[in-house]
């Protein structure tokens, strides 16, 4: 049985090559995933630092956006997240900033990360932040608090249907994925900058 | 083609089957290769029809009666993955083989080693899957479709069992799907052009491709699921900048397909069985040919109407539910063949035909639902009810599996070389329509009403539906045995069974004596019109 019909082995080479492609491809659905979201706003997965210029920011004085604040702990997280306000209306084009507070309520030394997400997604690519603790893993020791400022501009040229946009945070415990020595060395170190595109 | 035939002319003394464990163990035969995977098969459709049974027998009173909520957990999901690929699926490979190479009139598959690996692969798979529920941490619990991070992060320490497993599957699909196309491309009789081809070798032909596309993206998505879980990526996890709705993407993108190459190979059986009993030739072969294409390619596109309620832009909504609603046309194109097959046809109504008629009625429900569920705005209601449940048991049990079961019935003859007793069948059939529709109708409602599925428990509203929906499981289950009983009474004691067995059979597979010799084919036949596809 081992001479196998040349025709036949040109076949089956030529259905291997479909599978190791698709194999691949299973793959390279996790970037077209990611860019499709990215130009789309879909996941409403905001982008990271934006560059403020006050000088060619245009103020949209005749209108005003209502901006929401959601923060929510995942899972297991056991820290107290909140932000010092609810909501803020502002004008398109207007530097806003918002402080939002973490306290390590447990009495081991932990990592956070908060993940943004916008709504309604037609709004994402339109919301900017010039600073924002997403950008960062947070530190925490036992029973530390620290507050976190967040600054954001919403862009003038915002679709005109929307009027509000809900901005959530939620905040993962990540000390898991940290390394031993992120997690034991000084605290100088708390602002370790965020892992792979979180922002 | 010649080259392959002396070749094995020169290395088999005899033409008969080795003898004892090792025949099974070594074969390269195609006919025992087909015939493990079907036992196989039956075998995996008892376990995962027990754990089905342990469900109903849970769910036939509200409360808590047998097995607790974690454990009714992996009941649900093992019975999905062992029946999705553990019965439904290597039924339809082990038809395969035993069929496409006497209906294109090849000896063998083409890659006869290769075949045998495939085979022997799967009880290494599905051990591995069902040793799990005996183990401490018990078995998965996140459902068939094994959802990110319910499967990650949340996932019992079991969980890497479960992940190899499914590689191991999903290797043993794709090296049958290689097989089975490069012997439907290289290895048809002399005039059997790719139109003469009876529609079982069509449909499998397109299945075979569809595997091939998306059984690697299977593989990819388990891989990262791995990787999620022992070596810290974030495909799938938020926290690390990865997304969870992106696992039911490609789980959808591979699952959508999935759903067709569990009934492709049906419409090829169901083809081949109404013509002959309707004693008429198959009503517009061609667009079934073209309509089984248009489905597999629509499978592709379609994947997203399983997620609606993740939150999608309009458009996207949309898009998905108007190509979901699309395939009702090629499917529509088939039922229709179907039906004008049989019309004014001199019908008989031998047991694998009333399975077949019993298919193009019931599989016609599933598909209606399905259209149900394919509008965007009421899928908001249905999203994880027992609606869905009725309606892909639907479309499953007496689609899929109804389909296996006349071909069993309708081949047999031809295999074992003996009838079954007909008046057993019918009564196996009668109790099987039954027991489904009594099983799987009531589920509608209780769904429309609002009953989740997965939960051991429900509110009480839901109580009679489910418990009549329980009677109808378990004459539904009992009566399988009923099967079993039938075709080893046929394999021992069954009358003879002429070549050609059914009076209005067309195909190269009738032209071999009953049972059909161990190598057939091994000179190409002559294709007549008589024996092109029926």
């Amino acid at each position: 049985m081992s001479a196998q019909s040349p025709v036949i082995r040109k076949t089956a080479l030529k259905l291997c090559l479909i599978v190791v492609g698709m194999f691949g491809f299973g793959f390279a659905l996790v970037p077209l995933y990611d860019l499709l979201c990215d130009i789309t706003g879909l996941g409403g997965k905001t982008g990271g630092p934006y560059a403020y210029d006050p000088a060619e920011t245009r103020v949209d004085k005749n209108r005003l956006v209502k901006v929401n604040f959601i923060t929510n702990t995942n899972g297991g997280m056991s820290w107290d997240f909140w932000s010092e306000k609810n909501g803020v209306r502002v004008h398109p084009g207007q530097l806003k900033e918002v402080n939002f507070y973490v306290k390590n309520t447990t009495n081991r030394r932990m990592i956070g990360q908060a993940v943004p997400s916008v709504v309604p997604t037609s709004a994402t690519d339109y919301f900017h932040k010039t600073e924002c603790f997403c950008f960062n893993h947070q530190l925490l020791e036992p029973g530390e608090e620290m507050e976190m400022p967040m600054r954001f501009i919403v862009d003038s040229d915002l679709p005109a249907n929307v009027q509000s946009i809900s901005l959530s945070y939620a905040l993962f415990d990540v000390t898991g994925f940290a390394s031993e020595e992120v997690l034991n060395g000084p605290s100088s170190a708390a602002q370790q900058s965020a892992g792979a595109g979180a922002d | 083609m010649s080259e392959v035939i002396d070749a094995s002319h020169d290395h088999h003394d005899h033409h008969g089957p080795a003898a004892g464990l090792a025949r099974w163990l070594f074969t390269t035969n195609h006919k025992d290769i087909g015939t493990l995977y079907l036992w196989f098969a039956f075998l995996m459709l008892l376990i995962g029809g027990t754990m089905a049974l342990i469900i109903r027998a849970e769910l036939f009173q509200p409360g808590l009666q047998f097995v607790a909520p974690e454990f009714f957990n992996q009941m649900t999901t093992n019975h999905g993955l062992i029946m999705v690929f553990g019965a439904i699926m290597p039924a339809f490979v082990g038809l395969a083989n035993w069929l496409v190479p006497m209906m294109v009139g090849a000896p063998d598959m083409a890659l006869p080693r290769m075949n045998n690996l495939s085979f022997w692969i799967l009880p290494f798979a599905f051990g591995m899957l069902i040793s799990t529920l005996f183990m401490e941490a018990g078995g998965p619990n996140f459902g068939w479709t094994f959802y990110a991070p319910l499967s990650t992060t949340y996932a019992p320490e079991t969980v890497t069992f479960f992940i190899f497993g499914v590689h191991m599957m999903g290797a043993s699909s794709i090296m049958g799907s290689i097989n089975i196309i490069a012997t439907i491309l290289n290895m048809r009789a002399p005039g059997m052009t790719l139109m003469k081809m009876p529609l079982f070798v069509w449909t499998w032909l397109i299945t075979a491709y569809l595997l091939l596309a998306v059984m690697p993206v299977l593989a990819g998505a388990v891989t990262m699921m791995l990787f999620d879980i022992h070596f810290g990526t974030s495909f799938f996890n938020a926290a690390g900048g990865g997304d969870p709705v992106m696992f039911q993407h490609i789980f959808w993108f591979f699952g959508h397909p999935e759903v067709y190459i569990m009934i492709l190979p049906a419409f090829g059986i169901v083809s081949a069985i109404i013509p002959t009993f309707a004693r008429k030739p198959l009503f517009g072969y061609d667009s079934m040919v073209y309509a089984t294409a248009s489905i597999a390619f629509l499978s592709f596109i379609v994947w997203a109407h399983h997620m609606f309620t993740v939150g999608m832009p309009l458009a996207g909504q949309l898009f998905f539910m108007y190509s979901t609603m699309l395939i009702a046309i090629p499917t529509g194109v088939k039922v229709f063949n179907w039906v004008a097959t049989m019309w004014q046809g001199s019908m008989t109504f031998e047991t694998p035909m009333l399975f077949a008629i019993a298919f193009v009625v019931l599989f016609t429900i599933g598909g209606f639902s399905g259209l149900m569920l394919a509008i965007t705005p009421v899928d908001y209601q249905y999203h994880d009810t027992y609606f869905v449940v009725a309606h892909f048991h639907y479309v499953l049990v007496p689609g899929a599996l109804f389909s296996i079961i006349a071909a069993v019935y309708y081949w047999l003859p031809k295999w074992c070389g003996r009838m079954y007793d007909e008046k057993l069948g019918k009564l196996h059939f009668w109790l099987s329509f039954i027991g489904v529709n009594v099983t799987f109708f009531p589920q509608h409602f209780s769904g429309l009403a609002g009953m989740p599925r997965r939960i051991p428990d429900y509110a009480l509203q839901f109580a009679d539906f489910n418990m009549i929906s329980s009677c109808g499981a378990f004459i539904f289950g009992f009566s399988q045995l009923l099967l079993m009983y039938i075709v080893i009474k046929a394999i021992r004691s069954g009358q003879p069974a002429t070549d050609r067995v059914w009076e209005g059979a067309h195909g190269l597979e009738w032209t071999l004596p009953s049972p059909a010799p161990y190598h057939s084919f091994t000179e190409p036949p002559k294709i007549t019109d008589a024996d092109a596809h029926s």
